[in-house]
């Protein structure tokens, strides 16, 4: 093997920082999925009748379902009866005022991934609706969203508090016949993030979430619903980390967005699930159905994702732009290394006219990686003038690694106008060069150069998320040099 | 400063270096000339501690180091630098970041505070302003849309920031036009002092003109062939490269 190859090697071959699991006593549902089992999870949180038909519905329409295929990732069979679907915290039961109510453990773990809830409280500004495997823990700065109207809670609670918005938009842009990950999530989602804005009011903070995926052997299946009502304004930001497992896990989460007239919706992602170890062994299956829908004129939704976790990730973060001059936008930096696989991308459908749409996504392999870019762009034959640019760059570090682009076009429309650019580089031995020759260590070269590759992206997430972006990158393409 | 004792180099089995002696003292400025493929950029390559190729016999010392050793970014940090024949480009990556990250290094091993943000911009700027360079240079990629002579402009910025005791420039006058050639002339004179040694690598004695050197050397297939003072690039500028190597062939057949 060629030095610097070897190098580049050594670089990527760092373990994962947030292999650690907390000790906590569980309130799990037995093995399986069955209609008890989704009576039982709808009885624990206290549902009403129109969410259990709902899971009933999706239930029996997902047991005519096939697990799609057509994804360029490789992976054993899933066996859903040896799943577990509802795990949560027994402290839950008491209901959690604040912080200090809060499973000290439960806190420790946060603290180790670098999310003290306190300080973000106080010091950031940001409010945080922690989803601890299914049940959310904490949520913060819900008073003060709530004077403007505004509600972000878990979507438990707003099942409970607010379920003629759920009823009325649950379901709405990704419906429970939608596909099989998100028909089964349908059925057996056991909490998520719920977020309304009412009209003309600007958010005035970026509400955020973590995921953290903690029980053994327990599928996570959240579900998020935002909906931001005419004029108004709202950035929200999930960022995800798992601790280290043998077994893998599934993941098929949900998340729909809702733009009414002159809305705009910002949705980032930091993902970084465990993504297995350096033999491929374990890490999370990321099946997430990820979708917005520019209901009204004039309406903006933007994606940005930055996906460096998971063993297999599979999401395709979409736009419906169905009101005249709405936009949608989807920016993505993945990264796979050892032997993760990605296959990502998006989906932009132009209904209305003058509508147009951007995507952007940067694709880096390492070691053994695999990465996929899948969009399509389809332009209806009603969607005059509509206009969109894509950009798929790929980079490669190391010879085992590969990278893919798949575009789909299809356009029904004479006036409309799509361009898409596509390039595959490699870091250079040049480059390494280049940067050691100017006393760079190699390492800080690496992760300076796939930066500087992601840049574009990295411009479109807040400011906070994009200085986490950048350390996310480096530590995920460190090796054990030190 | 620098010592090279019979220098064997290959690339891919075939040997391109065949017995290089060199002595460069601090403060001087030493020029190597030689036609192409007689091993020059090899020789400044392999100084610099590029991969890819073996060194099969002798011995390179500086200051009093086996330089053959240490790695590139130890060798930069230690004073070695390298103005590239052909900068690369990388994308994304400002200029002034690039630069930033490349001081710090060699500043925190030579003991050094790193230089925050608003030290360092105004040192490049001062630097800048030596070279007559555009300020927008700073916030672009670093080489990316450059035209020839900014990136050569770049590597000279490059050198009198990062200030090494040792300097090597490969074909730096490659592809400049004649106000190019004398700005980065300029700059290299700039930087001359008692405690640095300088390597200009050219192909051409036009570059000579502008910066006199100390000593110019002939390399002919992996060999230096003969060595002498400024005048020399003189007398090759008039009789070609093709008389001094059949000297020099008979000097060594003799």
């Amino acid at each position: 093997m060629p030095t610097a190859t070897k190098q580049l090697d050594e670089l990527i071959g760092r373990e994962y920082r947030h292999g650690f699991y907390t000790t906590l006593e569980t309130d799990t549902v037995p093995r399986g999925l069955n209609e008890d089992i989704i009576r039982m999870i709808s009885a624990r949180k206290n549902e009403p009748e129109f969410m259990l038909e709902w899971r009933l519905r999706a239930y029996h329409h997902w047991l005519t379902m096939a697990e799609p295929q057509w994804a360029n990732v490789h992976h054993p069979a899933i066996d859903y009866q040896d799943i577990s679907y509802y795990s949560a915290p027994k402290s839950e039961k008491g209901g959690p005022r604040s912080l200090s109510e809060i499973d000290p453990a439960l806190l420790r773990t946060y603290e180790k991934l670098g999310i003290p809830l306190k300080e973000q409280e106080v010091l950031a500004g940001v409010a945080v609706d922690a989803v601890f495997d299914s049940v959310s823990v904490a949520t913060t700065f819900k008073e003060k969203l709530a004077e403007l109207g505004i509600i972000f809670c878990s979507f438990s609670e707003a099942v409970q508090q607010h379920p003629e918005l759920v009823k009325q938009y649950l379901g709405s842009v990704v419906p429970y016949t939608d596909n099989f990950f998100a028909t089964l999530n349908s059925a057996v989602f056991s909490d998520g993030s719920f977020c309304y804005i009412p009209p003309g009011v600007r958010c005035p903070m970026e509400l955020s979430t973590y995921f953290r995926i903690n029980a053994k052997n327990t599928g996570q299946f959240e579900r998020t619903l935002i909906i931001a009502d005419r004029d108004a304004y709202v950035s929200y930001l999930e960022g995800c980390t798992a601790p280290m497992r043998d077994e893998n896990q599934l993941h098929a989460a949900v998340v729909e967005l809702v733009a009414l007239e002159n809305a705009q919706i910002k949705y980032a992602t930091v993902q970084n699930w465990y993504p297995g170890d350096k033999e491929g062994r374990g890490g999370i299956y990321n099946f997430v159905t990820k979708r917005g829908e520019c209901r009204g004129a004039n309406s903006h939704i933007s994606w940005t994702q930055v996906e460096t976790g998971s063993a297999i990730t599979w999401k395709y973060p979409s736009v419906v732009l169905l009101g005249d001059n709405s936009v949608g936008e989807f920016y993505s930096v993945a990264l796979t290394n050892h032997y993760q696989q990605a296959d990502t991308g998006t989906k932009m459908t132009h209904v209305g006219r003058n509508t147009s749409s951007t995507v952007l996504s940067k694709g880096i392999s390492a070691g053994h990686g695999q990465n996929t870019y899948r969009g399509q762009i389809k332009v209806l034959a009603g969607a005059e003038n509509a206009r969109n640019y894509t950009q798929c760059d790929s980079l490669l570090l190391g010879d085992q690694c590969s990278a893919h682009t798949m575009p789909y076009i299809e356009v029904k429309n004479p006036s409309a106008r799509v361009e898409h650019e596509a390039s595959t580089s490699r870091i250079g031995e040049d480059q390494l060069f280049y940067c050691t020759q100017r006393g760079i260590a190699p390492e800080e070269a690496v992760s300076m150069i796939v930066n500087g590759f992601c840049k574009a992206v990295f411009q479109n997430l807040p400011m906070e998320f994009a200085v986490e972006a950048q350390k996310l990158l480096g530590v995920s393409l460190e090796g054990g040099t030190g | 400063m620098l010592s090279v004792k019979n220098l064997h180099a290959s690339v891919d089995g075939k040997e391109i270096l065949r017995g290089i002696d060199l002595e460069v003292g601090a403060g001087e400025v030493h020029a190597i000339m030689g036609p192409n493929g007689s091993g020059k950029s090899t020789l400044a390559q392999i100084l610099a501690g590029r991969e890819g190729y073996q060194v099969t016999a002798g011995t390179v010392r500086y200051l009093e180091q086996d330089l053959l050793m240490m790695a590139p970014e130890e060798r930069a940090r230690a004073g070695v630098f390298l103005a590239f024949q052909y900068p690369v480009e990388i994308p994304g990556v400002s200029n002034a970041l690039f630069l930033k990250t490349g001081l710090n290094s060699i500043r925190k091993q030579r003991g050094l505070p790193e230089l925050d943000a608003m030290d360092f911009l105004q040192l490049l700027r001062d630097k800048m302003k030596l070279l007559g360079m555009d300020d927008t240079l700073l916030q672009r990629a670093v080489n990316e849309g450059f035209s020839g002579g900014e990136k050569k402009r770049n590597e000279i910025l490059q050198l009198a920031v990062l200030e090494p005791k040792l300097a090597i420039l490969d074909e730096t006058d490659s592809g400049l036009d004649i106000d190019a050639l004398k700005l980065v002339a300029d700059g290299v004179n700039g930087m001359r002092n008692p405690e640095r040694a300088i390597v200009l690598v050219t192909h051409y004695q036009r570059l000579l003109n502008y910066i006199v050197p100390d000593q110019v050397h002939v390399l002919s297939q992996g060999r230096i062939v003969r060595s002498g003072g400024a005048e020399l690039a003189l007398e090759l500028e008039q009789h070609g490269y093709a008389a001094i190597e059949d000297q020099g062939a008979a000097h060594a057949s003799a």
